[in-house]
């Protein structure tokens, strides 16, 4: 199974729904259209210490190129939890647009 | 010490996708729950929350051997899949160490699965059981369970004119389990994640049954901005409401004694299903007394068991 952007593609019989003899299959659910607010990392403040990555409950915080702090849009709910903890306040939630 | 890195490099055992609740504290216990296991684990969740927002048919959210049972029997299934793993050592069929974790939540924990919870701790096997503590039945829509704490609104004790939530006081789990002379146990909660990680780390050391509860904060039935969850679980610590503890070889720990100590009022009244005290002073002393009294009681145990 792999993933392009929002398309999921199956591979083989076994990644098919009825199966579903993979582990971790969820990580092909879009969850981050159920947000509301988007999280946005500043990155010159971002001092990439791993605290937001740590208590996000979607694992939807990456390390980027330079070690700081991304967020995978597909999956991040918009919660806030990181906004809330950054030590340094790099993240701002700003509303969704459509 | 396990540092924040070390957790990263191992990948993730419990992924992303899963269809919990925005805000959700019970899947960052089991992210940091799993991060700290490693993938040689057999995983058996009982009925509730995290089970039915991690396995929704076809899809699951683990990396690791799952196994969904019944509300009740979670710590009964674990205990027949670690003795099936030691029938197979015997044989020599394998001789790879695996860590055996079962957890549910205080519904299944506290009062159904507390029975087949007792048998397998006093059976000794080889496992740790990890309760995620929201305090209600917060899957099938708040209703009360015996971890609610005392004064909480929830559908099935709502505030009204003459009764203002739940009158009873909660169960002290951990201390049920402390006597079943368990080697460890331990109470932990998410804002001092590398205390949770090192009790997980010292729980599956241990050869035999241990236990670990942690606050799990839970924004929809807790009524609370979803931001606000790991700052509750540090709120709920500072002000005496969940001790973190541990308790090992028959002595007590108090891992974190806050230096000052916050008004209980901090925490209880950034939520939703205590916000009619906020006309019942007495109430709020009641509840008072009684953290401070456990407080006390913890305290003295420490120093007298040492």
């Amino acid at each position: 199974m792999k993933r392009d952007g929002k398309k999921i593609i199956f591979e083989k019989a076994g990644d098919l729904p009825p199966m579903a003899m993979s582990l971790g299959t969820t990580e092909y659910n879009e969850t981050g259209s159920w947000r509301n607010e988007r999280p946005v990392v500043d990155s010159s403040k971002c001092t990439g210490c791993g605290i937001c990555w740590k208590f996000c409950p979607d694992i939807s915080i990456k390390e980027d190129a330079n070690g700081k702090a991304s967020i995978d849009y597909f999956f991040c709910k918009g919660c806030g939890i990181c906004a809330v903890e950054c030590p340094v306040k790099a993240i701002e939630m700003k509303e969704e647009e459509k | 010490m396990t540092t924040i890195k070390d957790l990263a490099n191992k990948g993730n055992l419990f992924t992303q996708g899963h269809r919990a609740c925005a805000g959700c504290g019970g899947t960052v216990i089991l992210r940091l729950l799993m991060a700290a296991a490693g993938k040689d684990t057999v995983v058996v969740g009982a009925t509730g929350c995290m089970e039915v927002v991690s396995t929704i048919y076809p899809y699951t959210a683990w990396n690791v051997p799952f196994l969904h049972n019944a509300f009740e029997n979670s710590a009964a299934t674990a205990s027949g899949v670690e003795s099936a793993y030691r029938a197979l050592l015997k044989r020599k069929k394998t001789d790879k160490k695996i860590n055996f974790i079962a957890f549910g939540g205080d519904g299944g924990t506290y009062d159904i699965g507390i029975q087949s919870l007792s048998g397998a701790m006093e059976r000794g096997h080889n496992l740790l059981y990890v309760c995620y503590d929201n305090g209600a039945y917060m899957n099938t829509g708040i209703q009360r369970s015996s971890a609610t704490p005392m004064g909480s609104s929830t559908t099935t004790s709502p505030a009204g004119s003459v009764v203002k939530g739940k009158m009873q006081n909660r169960k002290d789990l951990t201390e049920i389990m402390v006597a079943h002379n368990l080697k460890y146990a331990a109470q932990a909660s998410l804002s001092n994640w590398s205390d949770f990680v090192s009790k997980v780390e010292k729980a599956l050391a241990v050869d035999g049954p241990t236990f670990i509860n942690v606050l799990s904060p839970c924004p929809l039935g807790w009524g609370y901005d979803t931001s606000l969850s790991i700052e509750l679980s540090r709120l709920a610590v500072e002000t005496h409401f969940w001790p973190v503890y541990e308790y090992e070889d028959g002595k007590y720990k108090i891992n974190i004694k806050p230096k000052q100590v916050k008004p209980l009022e901090d925490f209880l009244f950034k939520q939703a299903r205590f916000k009619h005290l906020k006309n019942e002073p007495e109430l709020v002393e009641e509840i008072k007394k009684s953290v401070e009294e456990k407080w006390n009681c913890l305290l003295q145990k420490e120093s007298s068991c040492k």
